[in-house]
């Protein structure tokens, strides 16, 4: 649950409002690209200075040089629509089942009580346990890959749902009380925009691990995908594809991330937190 | 006519709340609920909202037995508790989803201008100061239009100023439909101010201690001397209410001006 913690911590601290001024946005950007993109320079000037041996450590040109011809090729968008594809499928699947039972083990404390004791003791188990056995169950192709997926997405999920409905505020839902919202009407207008910040963080999370097991289970065995390039990027020693297939990983967890900050943001404006015009 | 007959409240670890409580408040009526701490006078306006249900006993209202919250009750919290992902103007209508949105607009609007927040009704609640935030709370039970209006000490959580112009503010919604109103406080000045009768409330188990009719016209003045009387009768009888340590014998109402010799 380390993991989990801090991809939290991460996602918690790039939830940032962006949108509300594109100066402030803008500059923040740049800050923040100031040490890769110089560490970048330093390393290619060293390189053409012959001040490094590059055989382990391609230069970024070299980089950019490999993504772009796999780019040019196709090749690179096969891999990458492989990835999103395995990722997308396991995340709807373990987010679905995770809110489902997240909202029903926290709205009944009877239901709790029967599940989460199962549950907890499941997520004790280190997913990349389960490997073996989903291979057996569902063979070597896609079918265990996005299991693997979908169990690394459903407890972050789960665990954030769970907790997000158990601390609604007694005193909002007995507003709804007083004015005699129906059960319906209750989970509708007060519990479901009560939880939706927690539970977002919750989803973005799940996200992230998605995107940790999509690596575990293409390098247990794919014929495309990024996580295929990195292994036959160790074993033909091409550490260029390796590093390129590092940061499409990095770009398309970035994009998948801010794809879900900006579908909530609309919902979720009336937030009053510290980060507010920051 | 809001009527509570005997109510006896147990909780199930034992604590002995409420013990016979026995009520009449007429239509109109402001009656204030007074009384130190632990003495039962925020269990009694709950169990009048419904929100709680009595182990003895009924409240109703016109003949109808309350036993869950009520469509002609309405209440205001210590605490404004608003829904923060919904504007004021949301907030407002929180409860008018059964009309149509012109009418409910209109009477939304009505409220704001009202409590002198006309053009607050797109601000989310987080931009509104306490006593703002209190005020949309107060007409959000109120564009409901209840026969009873409970308050559950509405404004000891503002500062001074701000509570005696949210207390002018109740005052004025009151006069526009005049709905029953019980209102729970532990402030002698705001039950002199507010109510037409004063109830004092005694703890452990809480019951009804003095029960103390306010006959000052109203606006009220708080510098003249009968209001300083008042205020006295009310502040002996509470007094009274605490250092009477056996709970056998004052099971009723007592004369206020009683109240010294306790």
């Amino acid at each position: 649950m380390s993991e989990a913690g801090t991809l939290d911590r991460e996602t918690t601290a790039s939830a940032r409002p962006t949108g509300a001024r594109f100066a402030v946005f803008s500059s923040a950007f740049t800050v923040g690209l100031i040490l890769p993109l110089a560490t970048a320079l330093l390393y290619e000037a060293a390189f053409r200075l012959g001040l490094v041996q590059a055989r382990l450590l391609p230069p970024p040109s070299r980089i950019i040089a490999t993504l772009w011809e796999m780019a040019v090729t196709g090749e690179l968008a096969t891999h990458v629509i492989a990835t999103s594809l395995r990722v997308l499928i396991g995340f709807g699947i373990g987010s679905a089942v995770g809110m489902a039972l997240g909202a029903v083990t926290g709205s009944s404390a009877a239901a709790r009580r029967f599940l989460d004791p199962t549950l907890q003791a499941l997520r004790a188990i280190p997913s990349l346990a389960w490997v073996p056995l989903f291979i057996l169950w569902l063979g070597i192709f896609e079918g265990s890959k996005i299991a693997l997926i979908a169990v690394g997405v459903f407890f972050p999920v789960y665990l954030g749902v769970m907790g997000a409905i158990a601390n609604v505020d007694r005193k909002i839902v007995e507003v709804g009380r007083v004015f005699r919202l129906s059960r319906s009407a209750l989970a509708r207008r007060v519990l479901l925009p009560a939880i939706l910040p927690d539970s977002i963080i919750a989803i973005r999370s799940g996200l992230g691990l998605g995107f940790m097991f999509v690596v575990a289970a293409e390098l247990m065995g794919a014929s495309e995908g990024l996580g295929y390039l990195l292994l036959d990027g160790q074993q033909l020693g091409k550490p260029d594809q390796i590093l390129a297939a590092i940061i499409a990983f990095a770009v398309i967890g970035k994009l998948g991330d801010w794809l879900i900050v900006i579908a909530s943001k609309p919902f979720l404006s009336w937030q009053d937190t510290h980060q507010r015009g920051a | 006519m809001l009527k509570i007959d005997q109510i006896c409240k147990t909780y199930p670890n034992g604590t002995h709340a409420l013990e016979r409580i026995e009520l009449d408040v007429n239509e109109g009526e402001i009656v204030a609920l007074v009384g130190g701490s632990g003495c039962g006078k925020t269990t009694l306006l709950r169990m009048i909202s419904g929100l709680e249900r009595p182990s003895r006993g009924a409240v109703s209202l016109d003949g109808d037995v309350i036993e869950a919250p009520h469509p002609a009750v309405g209440i205001v919290f210590q605490e404004a508790r608003l829904l923060p992902w919904l504007t004021v103007s949301e907030n407002i209508a929180f409860g008018l989803d059964h009309l149509p949105k012109a009418q409910r607009d209109k009477r939304v609007d009505e409220a704001l201008l009202r409590v002198g927040l006309s053009g607050y009704g797109q601000r989310w609640p987080r931009e509104l100061s306490g006593g703002q935030a209190q005020r949309v709370s107060i007409v959000r039970a109120l564009v409901a239009q209840p026969k009873a209006l409970l308050l559950d000490e509405p404004f000891s959580a503002l500062d001074a100023l701000t509570r005696a112009s949210l207390q002018d503010h109740l005052l004025g919604l009151w006069d526009a439909h005049r709905p029953t109103m019980v209102l729970v406080t532990h402030d002698v000045e705001e039950a002199v101010l507010l109510a037409d009768r004063a109830i004092v409330l005694q703890p452990r188990p809480g019951r009804i201690f003095a029960d103390i009719p306010i006959e000052l016209p109203r606006p009220r003045d708080r510098l003249s001397p009968e209001f300083a009387e008042a205020k006295r009768v009310v502040m002996n009888a509470l007094d009274g209410s605490l250092s009477q340590p056996s709970p056998a014998k004052a099971g009723r109402a007592t004369q206020p001006s009683a109240g010294g010799s306790f």
